[in-house]
Formats: structure tokens, C-alpha cells, sequence
């Protein structure tokens, strides 16, 4: 089984879109939605949930004012300013650290387990998908990516699937690295701006960082011929495989409207070049022998 | 004054409207900062093009375990929630990148084994574009905790003026870290399933921080009326729409300012900034009169 996984650096450069599409090519395949902070590629698969479960990681603070004798020494050691002076902890500032459970004299502070959102299994068109959500302003999403994977990855091994499919979360921080370590390769999605050239560095260098292939296309190419060319030209410089280009289409949009993905919207030419894009992913991840 | 944008879903134009805001209200406004604060993705600076006058190191505290007082009593292994530390019986080891700083190794020790070691976060630049400040924070690559250096770029706040902050994609605890103590939140949608999904976690976030909010829809022709509906039904105020225009995206291509190869984005820019004043209540006060400026 390879893990491809999808990111880009720059947000909103379409890679719900191209994994939604590659989804639909794909034979043999299990999906993962690992931007689990805002995750999207259910909107265009429709999933039916087969198992919830919650997702419970780390801890946070709170202060029994019964049990208080307001000493305030968790207010001197307190790091994150979570803790105001009237010794009230803010879950939103809370970092989950514990120092002020442990020292407190009067052991006036609970320090439970804290629920910070969900994770499915789903069964959609296009096979299984492991999926999450992240409640609103939590922390740990880096765990809950890994748990995803770790869950799709499995359920990939009893499928004996052939492809792992992972839509990766933008940016560059802790969610990404814990999208794409051991995986099989990445696909950046670029865009020809000075934008999408830049976060594509920063992630490829991420990518480098910690050992995994990259791969490289653009989409939205013929909004700037001359930056989508540019980036192919760093591609070759920077030792990542170029892939091709994606053209500015308002049926990608459509397409999302209708909750489909584009291979299933039309027969135009955005769908060609999806098609084409697929063809030369799977040329390439075959030509090395890097596995899950 | 702090005006924050924001998005939830990455690549609605963000960047475009902090940095075009910023430069059409900087003859405006006495003061105006500009903080961009998706340090993982920092693009303002390729709109700018600022002049760097100063460039800080940020560094996280970390454990430093000196061997030679070490009883490997396993005491800070046991303090630390984030598995940064293991201790064997003749073996400490600490692994810096799981650190989150919080200094309960530092406090718990007995034999006073434990050192302040450093491990960098990146780097808060700061500088200018003509009156306009300008600071931004610059995630080293492979590292994963960015909320700790966004705090950072967020306290070069200017004081009396306004500041604006880039805010990075997504809902979690980055996001937070930019939006927390700004005086209004600048939305910016598409008007597409993915758009209204993540609109709506970002709603969900600037009202857990209890700030006044309004939307601006990009590309508000390619797509559907969901947006306006949402806006309607959860009485948040619909501040701009802006239709796809080619010439706005190959300008943002090639790194240009709207509002210096478009005029008429300028007045766009005064204009929302005009809407979100009457939203707030508690800026725009100098500039009356400004119609006939342009």
C-alpha cells in the first residue's frame, strides 16, 4: 500500500478538490481526511458514518474554589497566563502542562482528561474513509492527525488496499508534521502566485526535513503561465518531481456546489487534466519502491 | 484598535485584503501596523516588499538535564505531560521538539538538575513599508508549535493605532493565538460548500472569544448564495462581496498591490474599512470627509 498525502503550504489551492478526484480514479483505495481542523472532503463524498468515536487527549485544569484556600501560588507558576487573578483557569489558555495541579498546596486543582473532538469511520462511493473533527479552538491536533492515519493505515492493511489517499492539512506546523511522516510521498498542490511559490519552499523543505518525497503540480496555471512555469523550472533545481498543471476552471466550483468531484461533474477539460495528473502519481510512486 | 482577518478555510484572500487594507489606510490613519501572524505561511511581506530593520530570534525553554547532579529520581518524566523527558536508571533523556515550555522540570527537580536549554521557534522581523509598520513572524521549518511565536509577533501590537492583524488558516490554537484580544474580526469566505463549512468553525471560534465579527465574500460570483444566507440567519454582518475579477487574480500572481494597480481599490478598501468602523463603533472617527480625497 502507498500513503499519498495531499498539502500545499498555502491554503485554498484545491487539494480537497484533487483528492475528491483521485478518490474517484483510485481502485483499491482507503481515504483520510488529516485537516482535521477544518476538514472539507466529506462535502464532496457524502459519507455514511459507520463508527464514532471520541477523541479524548490531554488535560486541562480547574480550580475547586471550595477546596481553594486563594494561596495563588498556581498563579505564580502558571507559564500561559491561564490563570486569572481572581484564580479562575481559562480552558482556551490552558496548555495542559499540570504544574499548577502538582504543586498546589490545598490540591485544589482537577486536572481531567480533556474531550477535544471526534474521529469516524465512514463508508462513501469511493471506499472507506477515516475522518475527523476537531472541536472548535482545540489543541492537539497533531495527535488527532496521527490517530487518523494510524486508523486509516490499518484499515488499509485488512482491505489489503492498494492506496492510502490523505488530504493534509495547510501550513507548515504541527498538524502537517504529523500528516506526512512515513508516508509514501507528498503531492504539493502550488498555485502560480508569489504566494504559492513561496509556501511551496517551505513545505518541500519540510517534506526534505523529515525524509519524504515530494511531488509537485500547479494548479490555477494559466492565471500566471509565467509563475507556473517558474515553479516547475525550482522543481527541477530543488530536486522535486513536477507532475504538471492544473488550468483555472469554474467547473472545479461547480462541481463542489453539486457535492461532486470532477471527474463525476463532466467530461471537460479540468477533468482531463485530473485524469492526466493521476496517470503520472501513479507512474511515479510505482517507479520507486517506497511503500507504507 | 486591533482588526483582525481571519478565515477558517486557507486561500480566500486573506493576505489580500490585510495587505491592502494596510496600505490604504496607513495616509488615513496615523499609526497603522500591519502584524502577520500565519507564521507557519508568512506572505504579506511578498505585497510589501518592507524594509527589514530588525530580525529577533525567538527561542522555547527547554530541559538540559546536567548529569553530573542528576539522581534519576524520575520526577520530571513524571511532571511532564508532553513525554519530552525519559529517564532510566542511568539515562536522562530529553527530546527538546515534544517541549512545550511550561517549566514544571525546572520546579520539580530536588537535586536542581535541571538546566534552561533553547530551542528556536523562528523569528519576528520587523520593519516598514513607508509610514506603514510592518512585523512578522517566520516558523523555523520542522518546527511544530507555532501558537507561542504568533504571541510573540502579536505583542508588537501599536499601542494608540491601528493594528492589523493576518490571521492563519484553520480554528485551532494558532488561530486563537492571533484572534485572542482583537477589538474586531474580518471573515473572509468564498461562497462554496468548503467555504461555508469552515465559515462556520470560524464563527464558532471568534464567538467562543466574544468579538464582533463581520464577513467579506471573494469570488462571491463563483459558487451559490449559501454565505448570504448564513450571514442573514446568524445576524452577522455582511461588510463587502467581491466579484472574480481576472485582473485581480493575475495581479496577486505576480505579488502586486490591489490598490496601487487597480484605483478603484483603493476606495474599496476605504470603504470596507468605513463598514467595519460602523460595525465596531470605535474607530474610523478621523477621517470624515475623506470622499473627495480620492
Amino acid at each position: 500500500m502507498k500513503e499519498l498525502v495531499i498539502i500545499s503550504g498555502k491554503g485554498g489551492t484545491g487539494k480537497t478538490s484533487i483528492v475528491g478526484a483521485f478518490a474517484a480514479l483510485a481502485r483499491r483505495q482507503v481515504l483520510c481526511d488529516a485537516d482535521v481542523d477544518a476538514a472539507d472532503l466529506h462535502l464532496l463524498l457524502s459519507p455514511t458514518v459507520v463508527e464514532r468515536h471520541d477523541f479524548r487527549a490531554g488535560h486541562k485544569a480547574s480550580i475547586d474554589p471550595e477546596r481553594c484556600t486563594q494561596c495563588g501560588d498556581c498563579l505564580e507558576r502558571c507559564r500561559f497566563g491561564a490563570i486569572s487573578p481572581d484564580l479562575v483557569v481559562d480552558p482556551l489558555q490552558c496548555e495542559g502542562c499540570g504544574v499548577c495541579h502538582h504543586f498546589c498546596p490545598a490540591g485544589a486543582i482537577d486536572f481531567p482528561e480533556s474531550l477535544c473532538g471526534e474521529w469516524y469511520f465512514s463508508q462513501t462511493r469511493f471506499g472507506p474513509l477515516v475522518h475527523a473533527r476537531l472541536g472548535i479552538a482545540e489543541e492537539n491536533s497533531g495527535k488527532l492527525v496521527s490517530l487518523v492515519r494510524k486508523e486509516a493505515r490499518r484499515m488499509g492493511e485488512e482491505n489489503h488496499a492498494d492506496w492510502l489517499l490523505t488530504d493534509g492539512p495547510p501550513g507548515i506546523g504541527c498538524p502537517v508534521i504529523a500528516s506526512i511522516g512515513g508516508a509514501s510521498a507528498v503531492l504539493i498542490v502550488s498555485e502560480p502566485t508569489v504566494s504559492g511559490l513561496h509556501d511551496l519552499n517551505r513545505v518541500g523543505e519540510l517534506a526534505r526535513h523529515f525524509q519524504v518525497p515530494a511531488l509537485v503540480c500547479v494548479n490555477k496555471a494559466d492565471l500566471h503561465w509565467d509563475g507556473a512555469r517558474q515553479i516547475d523550472a525550482h522543481c527541477r533545481s530543488a530536486g522535486y518531481a513536477f507532475m504538471g498543471y492544473l488550468p483555472f476552471d469554474a467547473d472545479f466550483t461547480r462541481a463542489q456546489v453539486e457535492e461532486k468531484t470532477i471527474i463525476e461533474y463532466n467530461q471537460g477539460p479540468a477533468r482531463d487534466a485530473v485524469v492526466a495528473l493521476w496517470e503520472k502519481v501513479v507512474r511515479a510512486l510505482q517507479a520507486s519502491d517506497v511503500g507504507v | 484598535m486591533i482588526i483582525s482577518i481571519a478565515s477558517g478555510k486557507g486561500g480566500t484572500g486573506k493576505t489580500t485584503l490585510a495587505a491592502n487594507l494596510a496600505v490604504a489606510l496607513r495616509n488615513i490613519e496615523p499609526e497603522v501596523t500591519l502584524l502577520d501572524c500565519d507564521v507557519e505561511e508568512p506572505n504579506d511581506h511578498l505585497f510589501l516588499s518592507p524594509t527589514f530593520t530588525r530580525t529577533n530570534e525567538i527561542w522555547a525553554e527547554v530541559p538540559d538535564i546536567d548529569t553530573k547532579l542528576c539522581a534519576y529520581c524520575g520526577k520530571c518524566q513524571e511532571i511532564c505531560q508532553f513525554n519530552a523527558i525519559a529517564i532510566l536508571p542511568e539515562l536522562a533523556l530529553t527530546f527538546p521538539e515534544l517541549c512545550h515550555s511550561c517549566g514544571g522540570c525546572f520546579m520539580v527537580c530536588p537535586e536542581n538538575a535541571v538546566r534552561s536549554g533553547k530551542r528556536l521557534l523562528g523569528v519576528v522581523e520587523e520593519g516598514s513599508r513607508g509610514p506603514l509598520q510592518f512585523v512578522q513572524g517566520r516558523l523555523r521549518v520542522g518546527e511544530a508549535m507555532a501558537p507561542p511565536l504568533i504571541r510573540k509577533v502579536r505583542e508588537a501590537a501599536g499601542g494608540d493605532g491601528l493594528t492589523l492583524v493576518d490571521a492563519p488558516p484553520g480554528t485551532s490554537c494558532p488561530v486563537m493565538a492571533a484572534l485572542r484580544g482583537s477589538d474586531f474580526v474580518l471573515l473572509v469566505t468564498e461562497p462554496t460548500p468548503f467555504g461555508l463549512n469552515d465559515l462556520e468553525l470560524a464563527v464558532g471560534a471568534v464567538r467562543i472569544l466574544g468579538i464582533p465579527m463581520g464577513i467579506a465574500i471573494n469570488r462571491s460570483d463563483l459558487g451559490d448564495d449559501r454565505i448570504r444566507k448564513f450571514a442573514g440567519k446568524e445576524k452577522i454582518p455582511l461588510l463587502m462581496e467581491i466579484p472574480f475579477d481576472r485582473r485581480v487574480a493575475e495581479a496577486y500572481a505576480k505579488g502586486e498591490l490591489l490598490v496601487e494597480v487597480l484605483p478603484e481599490w483603493r476606495e474599496k478598501m476605504l470603504t470596507l474599512y468605513d463598514a467595519i468602523c460602523r460595525v465596531q463603533g470605535g474607530c474610523g472617527n478621523g477621517h470624515n470627509g475623506r470622499e473627495g480625497s480620492q
